[in-house]
């Protein structure tokens, strides 16, 4: 079994979605697919078209890109301006507009700033460039957030002293929280991010259907995973009975990853935490703790201020409001006009998980 | 992105092992992980081997996906 060819038997994912519309109430149902993978892998796969219409699907807030401040993208810039400064970031964090200039721009212009796939080349580049400040963008949920700790321990223990972490990184439960607790939004349902779920488990979302009554449920990023995924929220919202499961049993377990959860324990507290479309989430994000805060690129004075920046007033992209699953991308004006993978306005079509630009590319 | 293709350990070396999967070979790290063989399948996430991939929880999953009638 290589587990994907079986997750995709085309016979059994007409059959499952066949059974969602025999069992689906006739009463309009709202779902949101947390991750950003996940509303990928919806509509590449076609899921939307086989299930019934008053099924709505809303793409939540799981693209570390897309709830980046626009703050944290003006000081990574700032840090660019400097000529003694590298700059790394994952590849999609390059387009994203800052007030007034992206990285990519910079880039054009002769700043340093180069793309990793993985935060262990920034160890590799900080000790090829001894008279270079280089600094990593640490963009994440809690997937990345231990891949981020086990480098800062390797940076302490190696005691490389010219690479920084500039953290953006986020933390899930409490960003659903803030969506649970908004009515206008009336959920139904949530699809768990895999991964995510992979590193703290299932406990941490208890609260949701306990405190405000909405199913949960974890779920693999395969066709058959999210339907049954789909088919198990459906089945709390019938039964009138919210709860957490699990579809995903094969890589998430209850606890979580332990050693994952303990470097992050290690190397991290937490934060409030600045949430494009959100706005200031409590206890949201992931801030180095005191034992490695000679790594922390906020203390190196070029940072303005981050305030609670929802999104630019003057703008009429509305990713802000796609976040938080008010409207979805087809209602922005600038959807598939101004605003394309090519030529993309706001992080939600920059983004490869973004919601936007899952819709242009597969509806 | 959250890869969901399981990436199979080819070798192990120390902290780091080869991946594969169809053609594309991987380095990644698996400090995460504990108790890992050659031949396990785990999920890739920017270098790192976040989980291993439970075969009979897999199993029961596309077993429990048959039923569902």
């Amino acid at each position: 079994m290589k587990y994907v060819d079986e997750f995709r038997n085309a016979k059994l994912v007409r059959r499952v979605a066949q059974r969602i519309s025999l069992c689906a109430p006739e009463d309009k149902l709202r779902i949101m697919e947390v991750c950003g993978s996940h509303t990928h892998s919806f509509y590449r796969f076609g899921l939307a078209k086989l299930l019934p219409q008053n099924i709505e699907f809303i793409s939540g807030p799981g693209c570390p890109v897309c709830v980046s401040a626009p703050a944290y993208i003006d000081n990574a810039i700032r840090f660019a301006q400097d000529e003694n400064t590298i700059v790394l970031t994952f590849g999609d964090m390059l387009r994203l507009p800052g007030e007034k200039s992206s990285l990519e721009s910079e880039r054009a212009e002769g700043a340093f700033v180069l793309v990793v796939y993985s935060v262990l080349e920034a160890i590799r580049l900080a000790k090829e460039n001894p008279d270079k400040r280089v600094i990593f963008l640490a963009v994440g949920f809690e997937t990345t957030a231990p891949t981020i700790a086990l480098a800062v321990i390797r940076a302490k223990k190696e005691n490389i002293r010219n690479l920084f972490f500039y953290s953006s990184l986020k933390l899930i439960p409490p960003a659903l929280e803030y969506l649970a607790r908004d009515k206008k939004l009336d959920i139904s349902g949530f699809l768990l991010p895999g991964h995510v779920s992979a590193i703290i488990g299932t406990k941490p979302y208890e609260f949701i259907p306990k405190r405000y009554k909405i199913g949960c449920c974890v779920s693999g990023f395969e066709p058959l995973d999210m339907l049954e995924g789909i088919y198990l929220l459906i089945e709390q919202v019938v039964k009138r009975n919210p709860k957490v499961q699990n579809q995903y049993s094969r890589v998430v377990k209850e606890g979580g990853n332990l050693r994952a959860k303990k470097l992050i324990s290690q190397v991290f507290k937490i934060s409030a935490a600045n949430w494009r479309g959100l706005g200031r989430i409590p206890a949201s994000g992931l801030e180095l703790q005191e034992e490695f805060l000679r790594f922390d690129a906020r203390r190196l004075g070029d940072c303005g201020r981050e305030g609670n920046v929802i999104s630019r007033p003057q703008e009429r992209c509305r990713c802000a409001d796609v976040i938080r699953g008010l409207v979805g991308p087809a209602q922005c004006v600038l959807f598939r006009k101004t605003c394309n993978p090519e030529h993309p306005y706001g992080p939600c079509m920059i983004s490869s998980e973004g919601a936007c630009n899952a819709y242009y590319k597969y509806r | 992105m959250c890869l969901g293709i399981p990436m199979r350990v080819k070798k192990i070396m120390g902290d780091f092992a080869q991946v594969e999967a169809g053609t594309l070979v991987r380095t990644a790290n698996i400090q995460m992980l504990s108790g890992l063989k050659e031949g396990d399948y785990v999920i890739i996430h920017t270098g790192f081997a976040i989980e291993k991939v439970d075969p009979d929880r897999a199993r029961e999953t596309l077993k429990i996906i048959h039923e569902i009638r």
